[in-house]
């Protein structure tokens, strides 16, 4: 019952769906699927925010080191949820303005649009640039050109890097645009770095993206497979759950 | 304390008062709005014939200060403050683990889950589910555009049941009924990547390989770029092929061609990782622009 039925229904949801993929009359079940898919991973949003409530209570009643943490946790949790949920000063669409609650929830103005505008996006925009430094002193503390592949590497990066911003304009501008002698058609300037970049991005970096882009295309499906024939069930977790 | 701690204490401190300083005796940080009124008729006929008026604000650039219609908003200079206040807390890691990160990290981790959670709500369970289940009751409430007479799609009891089993997951007791809905969204998944992938990525890409070694123009010239361009391409992609191949020894001829594919994949990786740090330092860009320009406006 806990391990028999989950597999029946993995397996018959996805078998249907990929025989859905080859008969044109019931193509549209895919999209049945997919919405219904979103519908849940919406519910499981719910869920995430229902455990991240359980964890930060348990944190807060153990009085754990940091519990004051979990309290600013939660209070800017609760805050977010309830001025979004509520609409809190989200004007009526104005096609329908005796409609109260038709206006959209981000609206400009409103308080989940400051919270987005003025706290989610400022945090999450400044988390991701702080990782421009750590990748920096990585990157100046791991790469050397120790071997060809790692000098590929390094060299690669530095010209994509600097033909994609001015500096790359500005070191190679000196390069004429004249033929060099006892070639048919190629320039001196056809050794910019802008231009080097773009070669090697259309030309060079093509390839490997398109073998990974194979190999990944294989390990899903092969997993797929494995998930659909319950070879792998890692998915269904313990049997020690209540 | 250690004297590099104790300067570069210092030298937060005194750069914290100078920008307050600057703040101060340029009376930056304020942002203006220019309002905007709008005025609205009920759109239904059996709706009372009334009109409604509110009020929206533009923002507007600190220069047009004083200009008619054009007002000072405390909430968005508020808002101004928090987003500088929140973006130096979290740069602040860069000098070390500290109370102010702690504090903005948590508050970022409740405002994300919340966001998260208003986001899938409106979008997915009220516009998806609700306005499918109940057609009408989510015409007089939050969709007035919705055709009148929709019937209600009672297949869509199924998510719902299925959505309900998966909150079961934080009951005491019977949370193993939730791999019930887990199972139906790991198979949905399987069976839909199966296809969508060995289509577009797998046959795609290999479809987008097979091209010709040696190119000639309309009037049979030999175009040598773009010969060359193609070869690259197909030894490329067969090299990095016989590099990932590992039921054969790599060895012989094998050796060298495997070679030439991770030479291929290190320039790609070379690009990959380029690209990435372009990425953070155009964010890190955007935020210094935001602290310089929109807050000091320096």
């Amino acid at each position: 019952m806990k391990r028999t039925i989950p597999l029946f229904i993995s397996a018959v949801t996805g078998f249907v769906l990929i025989c859905t993929a080859f008969i044109p009359k019931f193509v549209d079940w895919g999209n049945d699927a997919m919405a219904w898919f979103n519908i849940l991973a919406a519910f499981a949003f719910i869920l995430g925010g229902g455990n991240l409530l359980k964890m930060q209570l348990q944190k807060i009643s153990a009085q754990q080191a940091g519990w004051g943490y979990s309290a600013v946790t939660l209070i800017a949790f609760f805050i977010t949820l309830i001025v979004g949920l509520l609409k809190v000063g989200v004007h009526p669409n104005i096609n329908f303005p005796e409609y109260a609650w038709s206006g959209d929830y981000l609206e400009e103005g409103s308080a989940f649009w400051w919270l987005f505008e003025y706290i989610f996006y400022p945090l999450s925009a400044t988390m991701f640039a702080l990782l421009a430094f750590y990748i920096s002193s990585a990157a100046f503390r791991a790469f050397r050109a120790k071997n060809t592949e790692a000098t590929i590497l390094l060299l690669i990066a530095v010209i994509v890097l600097l033909g994609r911003t001015y500096a790359g304009v500005w070191l190679t501008s000196w390069l004429p645009n004249e033929p060099i002698l006892g070639t048919s058609g190629i320039t001196y300037s056809d050794f910019h770095l802008s231009h080097l970049s773009e070669i090697i991005m259309d030309d060079f970096t093509t390839p490997g993206m398109r073998a990974i882009t194979i190999g990944i295309a294989l390990g899903v499906a092969s997993t797929s497979l494995k998930v659909l024939l319950g070879v792998d069930r890692s998915y269904l977790g313990s049997d020690q759950e209540a | 304390m250690k004297q590099s701690t104790l300067i570069w204490t210092l030298l937060m401190i005194f750069g914290g008062l100078g920008l307050l300083s600057v703040q101060i005796f340029r009376t930056q940080g304020a942002v203006y709005v220019r309002e905007v009124p709008v005025e609205a008729k009920a759109s239904q006929p059996e709706s009372p014939e009334q009109v409604y008026r509110w009020s929206k604000y533009q923002q507007v650039p600190a220069k047009e200060k004083g200009e008619p219609g054009v007002s000072f908003s405390l909430s968005r200079t508020i808002g101004l403050w928090v987003a500088a206040f929140c973006t130096l807390a979290i740069f602040s890691f860069l000098y070390g683990d500290n109370p102010l990160y702690k504090f903005t990290e948590s508050v970022f981790v409740g405002v994300s889950a919340g966001y998260a959670m208003v986001v899938a709500f409106w979008t997915e369970i009220v516009t998806n589910l609700f306005a499918k289940l109940l057609p009408g009751l989510a015409r007089i409430s939050f969709f007035p555009d919705m055709e009148e007479g929709t019937k209600a799609s009672l297949l869509y009891l199924i998510p719902l049941v299925l959505s309900v089993l998966l909150l079961w997951r934080l009951a005491p007791k019977g949370s193993w009924i939730a791999r019930w809905p887990l199972a139906f969204f790991i198979g949905a998944t399987a069976g839909i990547r199966l296809i969508s992938y060995l289509e577009a990525d797998f046959v795609g890409q290999i479809q987008n390989t097979i091209m010709p070694f040696i190119v000639f123009d309309s009037k049979g010239a030999f175009l040598w770029i773009e010969s060359l361009r193609n070869s690259i391409v197909i030894v490329g992609v067969l090299s990095c092929m016989v590099y990932f191949f590992f039921s054969i020894e790599h060895e012989g001829i094998i050796k060298y061609i495997s070679r030439l594919g991770v030479w291929f994949l290190m320039v790609t990786f070379g690009a990959s990782f380029a690209y990435t740090v372009m990425g953070r330092i155009a964010l890190l860009s955007g935020r210094l622009n935001f602290l310089f320009n929109d807050w000091l406006g320096i």
